[in-house]
């Protein structure tokens, strides 16, 4: 397969995935605000100002919105173009790689992907989005998922669909370790305890926003704890979002590429995801905590980054 | 806005005095179009809309479209497309069958000739300056043997009718013609439109191009190799034509790839794959030779692969089309192909040329610039309706214009009197009115010739315009040859 085609299946697959991530996480924040009413200007930059991952990034929105309003914020996570990671964005990009590897997808997997972009710059979007933002965010995951399922039914399971996987599975397990961290960044008010009626609220808005809800609750007897939640996110191992899970993913799809025994590597990001993926199913949700939340996702997303780059430099760039 | 009934929208429908596809000069539909007509005449106002309308999302979704760059940003246009089908009866399209043959043939023949012996100089048909002044002659490429002598692998040739109906050739396009994935996706849209339509209806099908033309491109392989790896050339995704690169890409199922992708070692062509190099050994370029090889042709081009002209020139690696092509499809070539048939065939030309005027030539010159308000000039290497003015219809500076232009390069110039070209209905603001149409049929040349039945018909959907290229607001039509013998039932 060409090394170009390889390199767009394994992009559009990631920026649609993240389009994805941010359609779920804006999802989930506007349910917290309507479980919180007294809204004021101080808590809605408490709560949504999270949302915007890297200082670049809020630098920017203020560049564009003067103040800090759901809605300024929600506008510009999912319309605005010249934010390069809004969902507008991502699947405009992800439109373009699919367009140069039309002839290597499906057309079913084309005519879902482009009629949903084509839906995404038209007024009836944002009618919807007015109406009821959690229906319109609902509906682009909704579609989301179809275009896996295509993709799933009618592309052969080849190269270039390993190439996708490896890229979901990448990018996914990077937007959990987001969600997650995101968790952390959202501070409690003030008088609220750690295990209190609010934190549980922000814990179970994590899960939603993950689609685990209702898995978690399978094994979790009820109970909703930092540590459970953090456990079932990152470690669990069949649940299809954990960061274990995608990385053990990801490592299988990086093997069906090159045709290698999982026990051995053949190359660099091999190597580096198949350290990755032991260390995850190694570890326990103690030593995490131990070393520190915040600074193992920070570092597991570092791995993340170094494994896609590795994989480039594998399969992508010859001369 | 669009509320009365259909049948409504024949009634004040007018010839006009042109030939029309539908109607005869008395006005009464021709027998093929007959059934056409009825169900036409059957639906209502909302229905047709809303058919118009499905096509349209069809071609929407896919990705049908070409880019139109105005402000800051491309817009993503579908190129217009009429509901009501250009029919070809059988006898006919045997007629163009046979002389599409021939002329690609005889171009064939040519082409081989004036990149070798030029037979066809030494006695007398061509002049040699008219070759040597050819923009698109290569003379890197006198002497080079191409597989099979085959150059011209796909041809589009341009036909139109005049007033009386019969058809004549307006161009040759023997280097990257385009449009055929618009003829297919025609086809698939109006049996999703109207499925009733083709079954009383023997229509023959135009789905096996794809195979035909890869077995075309795979029988013309360097070294008669049987398992050759064969792969499109685009210009990219910006291009405007690429959805149609992809398409076809697609349907033959190989690999797409653009200069990027390739790389010559050693005279040898490779694209980058994952597991590393692989030898490519015949390209379907949709590049035009100018852009083709940095280091041969322009210099500036962004598109080029260096070294490929190189790789082309030792056998190593094959082009459809070969380069050079350009020669053939020059219009002042054009004039001399029902000659070129004479010469090379023995055999009189079945299609006709367009009275064509040079002028290069004396008297011919003194004729056009006396009658520049009569006629039609067209640049000589230009195509896609650029560089052409139509006299009639031209200001009296563009008449003056062009004036200057042909007395400062003869050469660069012909003219041809104005053709009216055949009109056929078209669904306009609610109502059918006449408009004008050509047909470009696909030719393929590899171990035999393939003809695809039918071809793209082109409509010039502004009133009264005679140029149909989309990049002037053309649209087409699906194009129906009727099977021999069977007859609308």
């Amino acid at each position: 397969m060409l090394s170009r085609v390889a390199d767009s299946c394994f992009w559009l697959s990631r920026y649609l995935e993240r389009a994805e991530t941010n359609s779920r996480i804006l999802d989930v924040n506007i349910q917290i605000a309507l479980d919180f009413e007294e809204n004021n200007d101080a808590k809605a930059r408490q709560q949504w100002m999270p949302i915007l991952a890297s200082a670049g990034e809020q630098e920017l929105f203020h560049q564009i919105h003067g103040q800090v309003t759901s809605e300024a914020i929600m506008d510009f996570v999912t319309f605005e173009k010249t934010n390069s990671n809004s969902i507008l964005s991502s699947m405009t990009l992800a439109r373009e790689n699919a367009r140069t590897v039309r002839e290597q997808i499906s057309s079913e997997m084309w005519e879902q992907l482009n009629r949903l972009y084509l839906y995404l710059q038209s007024p009836a979007a944002r009618t919807a989005f007015r109406e009821s933002p959690i229906g319109f965010f609902r509906l682009l995951v909704d579609n989301l998922h179809s275009f896996q399922g295509i993709t799933d039914a009618t592309m052969t399971h080849g190269e270039g669909w390993q190439f996708i996987q490896a890229g979901k599975y990448i990018e996914r397990a990077d937007s959990t370790s987001r969600v997650l961290d995101f968790k952390y960044h959202l501070l409690l008010p003030s008088g609220e305890q750690v295990g209190g009626n609010v934190d549980i609220t922000q814990w179970m808005a994590v899960l939603r926003s993950c689609s685990a809800m209702e898995a978690y609750f399978k094994i979790s007897h009820g109970h909703v704890t930092s540590w459970q939640v953090a456990e079932f996110l990152i470690l669990h191992d069949t649940f299809p979002r954990s960061i274990r899970f995608c990385v053990d993913a990801l490592d299988q799809a990086l093997h069906c590429i090159s045709g290698v025994d999982r026990s051995h590597f053949s190359n660099e990001a091999e190597r580096l995801s198949g350290a990755l993926r032991s260390n995850l199913a190694f570890t326990t949700v103690d030593s995490i905590f131990r070393f520190g939340l915040h600074q193992y996702l920070d570092q597991t997303q570092e791995r993340l980054n170094e494994i896609s780059n590795a994989l480039a430099e594998t399969y992508f760039r010859w001369t | 806005m669009v509320c009365r009934m259909v049948q409504g929208f024949f009634d004040h429908y007018e010839s006009e005095g042109f030939f029309d596809e539908m109607f005869d000069g008395d006005g009464k539909v021709r027998p093929h179009y007959q059934r056409i007509l009825e169900r036409f005449t059957e639906m209502d106002a909302q229905t047709f809309e809303r058919k118009r309308a499905l096509a349209e999302k069809a071609y929407l979704n896919q990705g049908i479209t070409f880019t139109i760059y105005s402000g800051d940003e491309g817009t993503e246009r579908i190129m217009p497309f009429d509901l009501v089908p250009r029919i070809i009866p059988a006898e006919e399209w045997r007629h163009l069958e046979r002389g599409l043959e021939q002329r690609l043939r005889a171009l064939n023949l040519f082409l081989h000739d004036v990149y070798h012996g030029q037979r066809i100089i030494r006695e007398g048909i061509i002049p040699l300056e008219i070759i040597q002044t050819a923009k698109h002659f290569r003379p890197e490429l006198v002497g080079v043997d191409v597989p099979h002598d085959i150059y011209i692998h796909v041809c589009g040739t341009d036909l139109i009718r005049g007033a009386d109906g019969r058809y004549l050739v307006l161009e040759d396009n023997g280097r990257c013609p385009s449009g055929v994935s618009y003829l297919l996706e025609n086809r698939q849209a109006m049996k999703r439109v109207f499925p009733h339509l083709f079954s009383r209806y023997p229509v023959r099908p135009v789905d096996k191009y794809p195979q035909e033309l890869l077995s075309a491109l795979r029988y013309v392989a360097p070294h008669g190799n049987p398992d050759p790896t064969v792969v499109v050339l685009t210009p990219g995704i910006y291009n405007s034509a690429y959805f149609e690169h992809s398409f076809l890409a697609r349907s033959m199922g190989i690999e797409i790839v653009t200069n990027q992708d390739l790389i010559v070692k050693d005279d040898v062509v490779y694209m980058r794959t994952t597991k590393g190099l692989e030898k490519v050994d015949v390209i379907y370029r949709r590049v035009d030779d100018d852009f083709l090889d940095p280091t041969v042709f322009r210099k500036d081009s962004m598109l080029g692969v260096p070294g490929i002209v190189n790789a082309y020139r030792k056998g190593n690696v094959n082009l459809a089309n070969a380069l050079g092509t350009g020669v053939a499809d020059d219009k002042v070539t054009y004039y001399y192909v029902p000659a070129m048939i004479r010469f090379y065939l023995g055999e009189e030309p079945i299609l006709p040329n367009v009275d064509t005027f040079l002028s290069a030539v004396d008297s011919d010159r003194k004729y056009i610039l006396e009658n520049l308000e009569n006629l039609v000039i067209k640049a000589a290497n230009e195509s896609g309706g650029y560089g052409m003015m139509i006299g009639p219809k031209a200001t009296r500076e563009e008449i003056e214009k062009f004036r200057a232009a042909i007395i400062a390069d003869p050469r660069g110039y012909i003219a041809q009197p104005v053709i009216n070209l055949s009109r056929s209905p078209c669904y306009c603001d609610g109502a059918f009115e006449g408009r004008h149409i050509d047909l470009r049929p696909y030719i393929l040349m590899g171990e035999k010739t393939t003809i695809i039945p039918g071809g793209l018909t082109r409509v010039a959907m502004r009133k009264g315009s005679l140029v149909v290229n989309s990049s002037q607001g053309g649209g087409t039509k699906d194009t129906w040859v009727l099977d021999e013998g069977g007859q609308p039932c």
